[in-house]
């Protein structure tokens, strides 16, 4: 679903994000991505999403060459790629279903077609009831979830998180964590870049291990 | 296996996608032109400022030019009384000038002639002129019979109604004939240059409508700049960011040409008044002629285009600089 072959990003000025990366994620996957923080883990969540290129080497997507993409073919991966955020991303002026149908609104769908799948993702992370909220009355727990329906509400068959249990606590990771082997259940491939080592070492999935911008680690599980 | 039958789901379902239903593309605008419009009214203090400033600058070159339009039916009105005055020799009788002036009514550059008889003339000139107390002491009449020749309709060219003084000069028992369009050939100068003047006002003034709607919008991407990065992180197109923000700069415009033609009508009904007393005072009932539909529609219409092309310079400038990270 996800193939790095050999693929550097150095930033202007020479740093370097990541440094000759390769490595292949299934489709249905669910892989950590772990790391003390610079060793590039952001790096490779913007590079599958686009939000940067590398500098060399090929990053491919869903048998997606992005290197060849063309800058306004860009939004329609984007499309294929959910991504959840520390800090959210959320918009303060619009409400939880607001928030929600954005995806799908950029996307053109129809009135009842994004009520009904918005419900529907918003009842998959037990925010139904709060649709006409607003972000800022929410907790960080709920806020972050609503953050996740976002990123599943069009079902993209690819979802990166990056640090999504930065800011919570163990038993709110727990869920958040919970709600992501949910998605991973239905064919979601997902990549987590995550700090948490105790909460990968709990859920027993695929880790790769990021230091200074390279892979020194790819267990199948610990 | 499973990994392709993935793969071309994944593929077929980003074809589909991209192919919108035009019924929903069409709702899709109406709702985004509804919501920018929505945005303006939320804050109308500033909404206001802007218009205000495109209405007064759309209005001064709309005002010019319906001025100029308006001395332009005036001396309209002038070229058509403007006539050719044949003076017939001294000696010609008043027959004479009843017999020259049948001849010329069949001539088809001529659509009137008037015999001024030359008792006529005394008469006239003595009520006008305040001299009839000398006129009395003269034994003879000493003024000419005239005719009064108005040029055909289709004659209304100067140059053409000259050709046709000169050739009535040169007709037998004509003294001279006069054509005074001198002063009609020189307001049409002034009025050709005045009309450039307003041309170049009106394009100055939608040059700083343009600037002012790309300073407004520029303003708008800044505020908005939370909502275009998290557009553009979960897959809007550029045409879809650009939307909300051109319709801004559309409704700008259209209503700055709304409050033009505010400020020209109610310009206009200061106006009327004195302008009739002074009409009715060289007995005219010359009337200032308002903003019809057509010019209407013209302000609204070109308002909203500048103010399309403004959000658009705006935003091919700014949206760029706007990358998610």
């Amino acid at each position: 679903m996800i193939s790095f072959d050999n693929v550097s990003k150095r930033y202007p000025g020479g740093h370097d994000g990541v440094s000759n990366i390769t490595l292949q994620i299934d489709p249905g996957e669910m892989v950590f991505l772990t790391g003390h923080s610079g060793a590039g883990k952001s790096t490779m969540l913007r590079l599958i999403a686009l939000l940067e290129r590398s500098t060399q080497g090929q990053v491919r997507v869903g048998g997606r060459n992005l290197t060849r993409l063309r800058r306004s073919e860009i939004p329609y991966h984007r499309r294929e790629v959910g991504m959840i955020f520390q800090d959210h991303r959320l918009l303060h002026d619009r409400t939880v279903f607001d928030n929600v149908a954005m995806p799908l609104i950029v996307a053109g769908m129809g009135h009842n077609e994004v009520s009904r799948r918005v419900r529907a993702a918003l009842d998959k992370v037990g925010l139904l009831q709060r649709e006409r909220a607003y972000p800022i009355t929410l907790s960080g727990g709920e806020q972050q979830r609503v953050g996740i329906a976002r990123a599943v509400v069009s079902k993209p068959p690819v979802v990166l998180a990056d640090e999504p249990t930065g800011n919570l606590d163990s038993e709110l990771s727990q869920e958040i964590m919970e709600l992501f082997q949910l998605f991973n259940q239905v064919g979601v491939t997902l990549l987590v870049a995550t700090h948490d080592l105790e909460l990968v070492r709990r859920l027993r999935k695929r880790t790769l291990v990021l230091n200074n911008g390279r892979l020194v680690q790819d267990h199948h599980s610990f | 296996m499973r990994a392709t039958s993935i793969r071309n789901k994944t593929s077929a379902s980003l074809s589909r996608r991209r192919q919108i239903n035009p019924r929903i593309w069409l709702i899709r605008h109406l709702q985004v032109a509804l919501s920018s419009l929505g945005r303006l009214a939320r804050t109308p203090f500033s909404s206001l400022m802007t218009i205000a400033v495109i209405g007064i600058a759309l209005a001064l070159p709309s005002g010019l030019h319906l001025m100029l339009s308006n001395i332009r039916t005036l001396s309209n009105s002038w070229d058509g009384a403007a006539s050719i005055s044949v003076y017939l020799v001294q000696t010609a009788s008043d027959e004479t000038a009843a017999e020259l002036a049948k001849q010329l009514h069949t001539d088809p550059e001529i659509s009137e002639v008037r015999v001024i008889t030359r008792q006529q003339a005394l008469t006239e000139f003595r009520q006008m002129s305040g001299f009839s107390g000398i006129l009395s002491t003269l034994e003879e009449n000493p003024l000419p019979a005239v005719l009064v020749v108005k040029p055909d309709q289709n004659l209304n060219d100067p140059g053409k109604a000259q050709n046709l003084a000169t050739r009535l000069s040169a007709l037998e028992n004509v003294e001279f004939a006069q054509l005074d369009l001198q002063w009609v050939t020189r307001f049409h100068a002034i009025t050709e240059i005045a009309n450039r003047v307003v041309w170049v006002v009106a394009s100055l003034l939608g040059l700083a409508v343009i600037l002012i709607i790309v300073n407004t919008i520029r303003l708008e991407i800044q505020n908005r700049h939370a909502e275009i990065e998290i557009s553009k992180l979960i897959g809007a197109t550029d045409s879809f960011i650009r939307r909300p923000l051109l319709y801004s700069g559309a409704w700008y415009g259209l209503f700055g040409g709304l409050v033009s033609w505010l400020l020209v009508t109610l310009s206009l009904l200061l106006l009327s008044a004195p302008v009739s007393r002074l009409a009715g005072l060289y007995q005219s009932d010359f009337e200032l002629a308002g903003i019809d539909f057509n010019i209407f529609i013209l302000l609204l219409s070109s308002g909203a285009l500048l103010g399309l092309a403004g959000s658009w310079i705006a935003v091919a400038r700014h949206l760029h600089n706007i990358e998610p990270n």
